[in-house]
């Protein structure tokens, strides 16, 4: 379990980026993460790798603490940074210097993944593209089998037949034991993929909930008219009317569009912690 | 597969099983692909699969067997149809009855196309 226990963190101490910040994330799930630029994101990932430290609060990961880097924890913790960089040598050079840091490593597996991404072979890393380069770290995250996997805006840079291939190799990389931490801008890359998202905001967190009961509380649809309707807590125009996020005061079950529950999280912060009883 | 914008994904994933089943390609008695090949097929969450065959265990049309899988009823076909008919006759056919109404489309129309679809859209199972 990852447990984020009032957290506050900035680069400065007079200017917070977030407070008094809480999350728990449990294993076999995949947690999509989003915020507006700037919302911290990176920064709180950063600060669950243990990369940065906390001000105030601490952050616990399965017994230890990610700021002390012990072993123990880091052989089953891997991050897949926004950025990049990877040493000027082979992929074969690459998984023989790095993978004995991670005893479930399997190479069998992280040549399935690069397959999988159409990758060829017996490159220098540094010769492949930016997306190619981003492609042999997703396949050796994955395939490292550690029980935390943090990637950041991993999508970036993928082109178009990738972010198909990265939604099933991602899929089947989830099992019982793993706990999968997805940050994005890129709702539509994530969609189906996620089953819990976080969303951050002005230094807080404003949703930590599962699809499910998500789409319980919301629903997400078409109305013909949404004014002077006193559910709809988002809406925007559409050909058959206006597509709306509304409470879910009739039980129906719909289909969460991330874009959409977004939107309205940043429209109506408060309403949205009221319906979901967040203090 | 390609989803729709409404419907929750869990329950398009169920009638994507039950059409499989009822075109024969699953047949009746058979072992269906696991939770996590089904996710990966479909570039889902394996969560939201097993919500899916959850969900279908309780209605009779798949059954687990310990260890071993996830396997359809012998009586699926039937069960399916069942649930499928009451969904449709409740909830799509009044709209559709409506549509025929306002643009007037008469029943025999109705019935000619009908029979030019099936010949076009299944003829294997003519």
């Amino acid at each position: 379990m990852i447990h984020v226990d009032g957290v506050s963190f900035g680069y400065s101490s007079n200017k917070l980026l977030f407070e008094n910040l809480s999350l728990k994330l449990h294993p076999g799930n995949i947690y999509g993460l989003l915020g507006k630029n700037g919302a911290g994101k990176s920064s709180l990932l950063r600060n669950i790798a243990g990369l940065l430290y906390p001000i105030a609060g601490r952050i616990e990961i399965d017994g230890c603490e990610p700021r002390k880097r012990q072993p123990s924890f880091l052989q089953d913790f891997f991050l897949i940074p926004e950025e990049i960089h990877l040493p000027s040598v082979t992929v074969e050079k690459y998984i023989e210097t790095l993978s004995p840091f991670y005893p479930n490593f399997d190479e069998s597996q992280f040549r399935k993944y690069l397959r999988e991404f159409d990758m060829p072979e017996g490159n220098k890393i540094t010769d492949l593209s930016y997306g190619q380069k981003k492609k042999v770290l997703i396949s050796f995250g994955l395939a490292t089998n550690t029980k935390h996997l943090i990637m950041d805006e991993p999508t970036n840079g993928l082109d178009i037949p990738s972010k198909s291939q990265f939604r099933k190799v991602v899929s089947s990389a989830l099992d019982p034991h793993r706990i999968i931490l997805i940050s994005t801008h890129q709702v539509r890359d994530l969609d189906n993929l996620i089953d819990s998202i976080i969303i951050l905001d002005d230094s807080k967190i404003l949703v930590h909930h599962s699809l499910d009961e998500i789409s319980e509380k919301l629903r997400f649809t078409t109305l013909v008219t949404a004014e002077d309707d006193n559910r709809v807590l988002y809406s925007e125009p559409s050909l058959k009317g206006y597509t709306v996020v509304m409470e879910n005061w009739e039980q129906e079950e719909s289909r969460v569009d991330l874009e959409r529950l977004f939107n309205a999280v940043m429209n109506n912060p408060a309403r949205i912690r009221k319906i979901f009883h967040r203090p | 597969m390609e989803f729709k914008d409404k419907q929750s994904i869990y329950l398009q994933i169920a009638d994507y099983i039950c059409e499989q089943l009822l075109l024969g390609k699953w047949p009746p008695g058979d072992r269906i692909p696991s939770v996590r090949d089904l996710a990966g097929t479909l570039e889902v969450n394996p969560n939201t699969v097993m919500r899916t065959y959850e969900y279908l265990q309780g209605k009779n049309i798949i059954f687990n067997k310990r260890g071993v899988g996830y396997f359809t009823d012998e009586q699926a076909t039937s069960r399916i149809r069942e649930y499928r008919k009451e969904r449709f006759l409740d909830s799509e056919l009044p709209e559709f009855f409506r549509t025929l109404y306002l643009l007037d489309i008469s029943i025999e129309e109705l019935q000619r196309r009908y029979k030019t679809f099936i010949e076009t859209a299944y003829p294997a199972t003519l």
